[in-house]
């Protein structure tokens, strides 16, 4: 992976499965540049399937970056005022520490072998990079889904390490749904012959057929059940009638099959797991000793919550939860929900109500941050 | 600005935390924290309204009063603020106790259904009023308990609500209601401003 810009972390980092590890890489990106106050700087954080190319062309997929929508010159986050910073997350597959990287000890790919990592481990890699970039205090920390847990996360082990913080679409804990949703994945992963126990790796190959399956399984659940029905219905893809066999004869199969077997060509089987594990880790009130409370305490952070309407993965009373356990512990929190039918998928679409709000939100914190830094 | 609103930021202490129930676009929360050094808070039902305090830098949840003040921890504002809503609500008492359980004192103001031109519109025409403060027809109106400054006072001391103090405004008058003048100022007073603790 030449086009990746990786940073050698090489304090030692103790993590949450009592491991220590050091010397490992982390593979980021930026746009936009840091100016000279530096009060402008924005770290946003990749949900289960992201990675650090956040907007323009992604140099290793060759596909338009994953947050474009929002992201990008003249954009809601507008990179010819912002500098943004986004770090692949350790367990992924794009050039951060993770199972597919080469273990130095044993020279052989790690497999399953690599740590059980968590979100608080994903998060504590990557405040090293704030310090390489020189960042000592954040406009804004986002991101959508796990990418939210990761802002909520970071809040509440750095709580003077940003100004502001929007964590969208996401949740203080995984539900028994997400992680049901979740264990159909690794599942999926795990029943291909060919993944092997997670040895797959070191034979060049990828279960390329469960992990389509556990991509399919994800699209799903990202759309909303209108949502689905108004872009599909029963319309048949590229036929008059039915085929009577067992292919894609209608629309909605042919989108999630081609979802799936596009997925498999950028992203590493082991890594779903990884990952979708760390999501489901996830606690803070556990974390916390059973206090949210707790966990958002001596907060100065202005957070700003978003859901949306058609989100069954992390429903509006999730997201209000956040907000109930943010108020409770007294801090400055504001919460907007957004009616639309596009499902949890909402934040990386185009969707005009939500992008004038985070654009309203982040505009506003830069004045209100600037103005704090000169007095 | 509306006139009620410089009143209510008048009656307000310097450098406290607010709670604005029903904060429209956040003009009232403006105010407050450019002139009174007040930490401000808003919790508004309209979609719209939330968006526009968010623009401005302002905090606002997104809800509805009525059953997500318990959100709101005991006592954790200085002053819980409710302008011209209370009639709104399916149960006004249950809203009243739980603005002065999260504030330490709430400030609640109201349009008078007992100001003179109400009452005679009611009397001389038959027709149920239409007024400036009360701009709705009987079919569309949000108000579903629409009371006077009198039916207020009287409600506050039947609920053992304390009542610190009584303002009545109207245009830009604005003077304090006590038991002595309270009928009169009943008739002549467009809205009432109750300081409760």
């Amino acid at each position: 992976m030449e086009n990746v810009k990786k940073l050698n972390i090489s304090k030692s980092l103790l993590l949450d499965c009592k491991q220590t590890v050091k010397d490992f890489p982390l593979a980021y990106e930026t746009y936009g540049k840091l100016n000279e106050n530096k009060d402008n700087a924005i770290l946003v954080f990749h949900a289960l399937t992201g990675d650090q190319f956040v907007t323009g062309l992604n140099p290793i997929t060759k596909k338009e970056g994953w947050w474009g929508t929002a992201v990008g010159p003249g954009k809601a986050i507008d990179t010819d005022k912002y500098f943004v910073i986004c770090a692949n997350v350790i367990g992924g597959c794009m050039g951060s520490w993770g199972p597919k990287e080469v273990d130095k000890k044993t020279n052989e790919p790690y497999g399953l072998s690599f740590p059980v990592i968590t979100i608080r481990d994903i998060v504590r890699a990557q405040e090293t990079l704030l310090d390489y970039l020189g960042v000592e205090k954040l406009l804004c920390a986002t991101g959508g889904s796990m990418g939210g847990m990761q802002t909520l996360q970071f809040c509440a082990t750095f709580p003077n390490r940003t100004y502001s913080a929007m964590p969208i679409a996401c949740s203080t804990s995984h539900s028994a749904q997400n992680i049901a949703l979740n264990e159909l994945a690794r599942q999926a992963v795990m029943a291909d012959p060919v993944w092997d126990k997670g040895k797959y790796i070191k034979k060049n190959v990828q279960p390329k057929n469960g992990l389509a399956v556990a991509r399919m399984v994800g699209h799903i659940s990202y759309l909303s059940e209108k949502g689905m029905q108004e872009k599909f219905g029963r319309k048949l893809q590229e036929r008059g009638d039915y085929d009577f066999s067992f292919n894609a004869d209608f629309q909605v199969e042919s989108y999630l099959r081609h979802q799936g077997f596009a997925f498999v060509e950028r992203f590493d089987a082991n890594s779903i797991l990884y990952i979708t594990r760390a999501m489901d880790y996830f606690d803070l009130s556990r974390q916390y000793k059973g206090g949210l409370t707790e966990a958002f305490k001596n907060q100065k952070t202005k957070f700003l919550v978003i859901s949306f309407s058609s989100d069954w993965l992390y429903t509006t009373k999730e997201n209000k939860d956040t907000v109930i356990a943010l108020n409770a512990a007294g801090t400055d929190v504001s919460f907007a929900e957004i009616k639309t039918d596009k499902g949890h998928d909402s934040f990386l679409v185009d969707e005009p109500e939500f992008l004038k709000t985070i654009k309203g939100f982040i505009d506003s914190m830069h004045i209100k941050f600037k103005n704090e830094k000169r007095i | 600005m509306k006139k009620e609103f410089k009143v209510i930021a008048e009656l307000l202490p310097n450098n406290i935390r607010v709670l604005d129930v029903g904060c429209g676009d956040g003009s009232l929360m403006d105010l407050l924290i450019k002139e009174k050094n007040i930490e401000a808070r808003g919790l508004e039902i309209k979609e719209e309204h939330v968006k526009k305090c968010i623009y401005k830098g302002l905090s606002v949840i997104e809800g509805n009063a009525e059953t997500e003040l318990n959100q709101f921890p005991d006592q954790s504002f200085d002053y819980v603020i409710l302008s011209q809503t209370l009639q709104a609500f399916y149960s006004p008492e249950k809203v009243l106790k739980d603005l002065l359980r999260v504030g330490k004192c709430a400030i609640v103001s109201i349009p008078n259904f007992g100001y003179w031109k109400v009452r005679t519109s009611l009397l001389l025409f038959g027709k149920m009023p239409v007024t400036k403060t009360l701009p709705y027809s009987w079919h569309n109106t949000p108000n579903l308990h629409m009371c006077t400054i009198k039916d207020m006072y009287n409600f506050c001391a039947e609920k053992d609500i304390k009542i610190d103090k009584i303002l009545g405004l109207h245009g830009d008058r604005t003077s304090q209601i006590k038991k002595n003048n309270l009928e009169i100022k009943n008739l002549f007073s467009k809205i009432g401003i109750f300081v409760l603790s």
